[in-house]
């Protein structure tokens, strides 16, 4: 893999045509960590011109905002569009939608505009414009796989198709649980609530979705959020059904089809 | 002449009331912060003509749809007969419109009526969905007592109120033929069918039957229209409005606070002037109605108790205390304590209460995901979750009483600059593990 950081190419007098913003959990949390690779692995196959923050980037502080903290918030986010600013930077790129949100929507009221897009519209760009080619769909042909609409790409920010296309490049046989898109069911994780344990009630609510996951009969649930991963992943845990239900992102998925 | 008299009393009576709580209502709506919304003025009559006059997002649940959209209509179009109603109320006239429009008053005559037996047949309908069907919405806790009462109080005073008309247009058709101040309407489709009940009745008892259906009908309208007022029906009017001033960014974005981006740059070094002190001190976020927006408390005040949002509602599907429905009607609720207690010379918003915690728990607002899928249900554009969002800012910047948890996160970014304690040293080291993966 290459990866080149922003700083390395300024030092050169260079700067990346696009950021890959990796954040937190694509940095830290081992599972979402393969995820970033994937995607990391499919640009540097199309040859994108990329380069991520490294040690430079920071929480955007999307759980603070959410769970109220605005200082904590607006001090991150004036932070990070510092960096990014002196750096020139005008697209990004990230696999998180909780960061694709508040970089695109919160961050222009601050100081920071950008060209922001979620990793599922990147590569649907890049199989729309022909550089990502699935011949015969790969190992995926056929196969059932259900789509879990993260909610701060549907509902948030209107972005039902781009992930579903990438789906379908894959010839598989794409399943819609019963509640999805607008009406898609939250994997519980959002507004900070993965940074806590939920409050009393009758069920969690991964538990919840993955049985409507499961319901499908799909083998594969697809995701395109780390909070989801891990919700669902746990969720599908719990059902005890992980020894032949895999939970995983687009990237990997088109990763795993290219064989890379 | 005594009709005349009685009935510009009772307008008059009806009138001082509804013009009493419409000024209630609009200096409740006030008590909320004032933001200037004056954007985009070309597509939010957009979304009013779409969402509030077209009732688009009615028509995610077709028959229901439908059925509401008559009742609608059926209001709408009926009110132009009240019109008729209150100037032969004052002249003391009989069908003052029927000479100016000849035989198209016929035909309105059967719009009116269509409409008015579409209304009852909607309405039936609607009382048996709520009170025999288990659609969980309607059972909720929130919905007992007075909110459960008054929807069917509506429901059934439009039947009442239909059945009025149609009697009142069965007996002046029979009237037509004895008595020559009965306009000829022409044939009057539906009412025709009651004709059988009042054929053989004298002349006298059908005037009475007659003039009460029609005394009946008027009081029961402007009796109505004052009810309205304290009643979720009040989204007959108030969804103009409020889908005109709805939110147009996308729903991911939550609202900036600027009071907090003057002080961090001051705190950053950033700023170029120094912090100008707020206009009004005001709070960090809200803890009760006057720190809300002034369009958050007219959304409470539109709200249909529909409970679309609630049963869209992740934490509430799973058990937990939060209900988007409930949010906004605590919301209205508190609004019109402290509304009553201010017409009464009393404390208002300092009468020792507030909105989070007398009637909203952190319980509740805790567990919301930020999912925005009540948003989306709403079929009159409500956004439960701003409420929400701005209670938790009250809760964490003001009292620090948020959730242990959520503390610890918001410790680890401050320090490690990621909600995990993990070292910002290491963040890039998952480029130097490519290998192992
Ligand atoms: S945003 Fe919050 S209140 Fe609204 S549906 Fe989602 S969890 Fe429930
Ligand atoms: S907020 Fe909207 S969806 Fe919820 S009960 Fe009120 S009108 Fe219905």
């Amino acid at each position: 893999m290459n990866i080149p950081t922003v700083a390395d190419l300024a030092a050169k007098g260079q700067s990346p045509e696009v950021l890959f913003w990796v954040g937190c959990a694509g940095s830290y949390d081992d599972r979402y960590k393969r995820v970033t690779k994937a995607f990391v692995k499919i640009m540097n196959a199309v040859g994108t011109n990329f380069a991520v923050l490294g040690t430079e980037e920071s929480c955007t502080g999307d759980p603070a905002r959410r769970a109220g903290n605005e200082f904590l918030f607006q001090m991150q986010a004036m932070a990070n569009i510092q960096v990014l600013n002196g750096y020139g930077i005008k697209k990004i790129v990230t696999a998180c939608p909780h960061c694709f949100n508040t970089i695109k929507n919160e961050y222009p009221e601050l100081g920071g505009n950008y060209e922001v897009i979620h990793h599922s519209t990147f590569l649907q760009q890049l199989i729309n414009e022909g550089k990502i080619k699935l011949e015969g769909g790969g190992s995926f042909k056929g196969k059932k796989i259900t789509y879990h609409d993260s909610c701060y790409l549907g509902r948030a920010n209107n972005i039902y198709e781009a992930p579903r296309q990438v789906l379908e490049a894959l010839d598989a046989d794409l399943v819609e649980m019963k509640r999805c898109k607008t009406t898609g069911l939250c994997c519980g994780a959002g507004g900070a609530q993965m940074f806590k344990d939920a409050e009393k009630g009758k069920k969690e609510i991964n538990i919840e979705r993955a049985e409507e996951a499961l319901h499908t009969g799909a083998k594969t649930i697809a995701v395109a959020c780390p909070f989801c991963m891990t919700m669902m992943t746990d969720g599908v845990k719990n059902k005890e059904r992980e020894a032949d239900v895999s939970v995983k992102d687009l990237a990997e998925l088109i990763a795993e089809a290219k064989g890379l | 002449m005594i009709q005349q008299i009685a009935f510009v009393i009772t307008l008059g009576i009806a009138t001082f009331f509804i013009r009493k709580r419409v000024l209630r209502i609009r200096d409740n709506i006030r008590l909320g912060k004032q933001v200037a919304i004056d954007d985009r003025i070309g597509e939010r009559f957009q979304n009013m003509l779409l969402v509030a006059f077209g009732q688009k997002k009615m028509f995610k649940k077709l028959i229901p749809a439908i059925l509401h959209f008559f009742i609608y209509v059926g209001f709408l179009v009926i009110n132009l007969e009240v019109l008729e109603f209150v100037v032969d109320g004052l002249l003391g006239t009989h069908r003052v419109f029927a000479p100016f429009l000849g035989s198209f008053y016929g035909i309105l005559m059967n719009i009116f009526e269509f409409l008015a037996v579409a209304v009852l047949l909607a309405c039936v309908f609607f009382l048996i969905r709520r009170n025999v069907l288990s659609i969980p919405r309607f059972h909720s806790a929130e919905l007992t007592k007075w909110p459960l009462l008054d929807a069917n109080l509506i429901l059934i005073t439009e039947i009442v109120l239909m059945t009025a008309i149609l009697t009142m247009n069965a007996s002046d058709q029979i009237l037509q033929g004895r008595d020559e101040h009965y306009v000829a309407t022409g044939n009057l489709f539906f009412s025709s069918f009651l004709i059988p009940l009042f054929e053989n009745l004298s002349t006298g008892t059908l005037v009475f039957i007659e003039r009460f259906a029609w005394w009946f009908h008027i009081i029961g309208i402007l009796g109505f229209a004052v009810y309205v007022t304290y009643s979720k029906h009040l989204h007959i009017f108030l969804a103009f409005p409020n889908t005109y001033y709805g939110k147009l960014e996308a729903k991911g974005h939550i609202n900036n606070m600027p009071v907090v981006t003057n002080e961090v740059k001051s705190m950053l070094g950033l700023s170029t002037e120094a912090p100008n002190p707020p206009a009004e001190p005001g709070r960090f976020g809200a803890k009760d109605i006057n720190d809300l927006s002034w369009h958050n408390l007219m959304a409470a005040y539109s709200c249909t108790e529909c409970g679309r949002c609630t049963a869209e509602c992740p934490a509430n599907l799973t058990g937990k205390k939060l209900s988007p429905r409930k949010i906004m009607m605590d919301t209205r609720d508190r609004m019109e304590e402290v509304g009553k207690s201010i017409e009464s010379g009393g404390p208002g918003l300092n009468d020792g209460k507030s909105l989070l915690g007398d009637y909203i728990t952190k319980e509740e607002i805790n567990a919301c995901t930020s999912c925005n899928a009540c948003v989306e249900a709403c079929p009159v554009l409500i956004n439960p979750l701003e409420i929400i969002l701005e209670l938790r800012r009250y809760v964490s910047m003001e009292e620090s009483g948020a959730p242990a948890s959520w503390n610890s996160m918001y410790q680890n970014i401050e320090t490690n600059f990621a909600p995990w304690k993990f070292s910002p040293s290491d963040r890039f080291n998952w480029a130097k593990e490519e290998s192992n993966k």
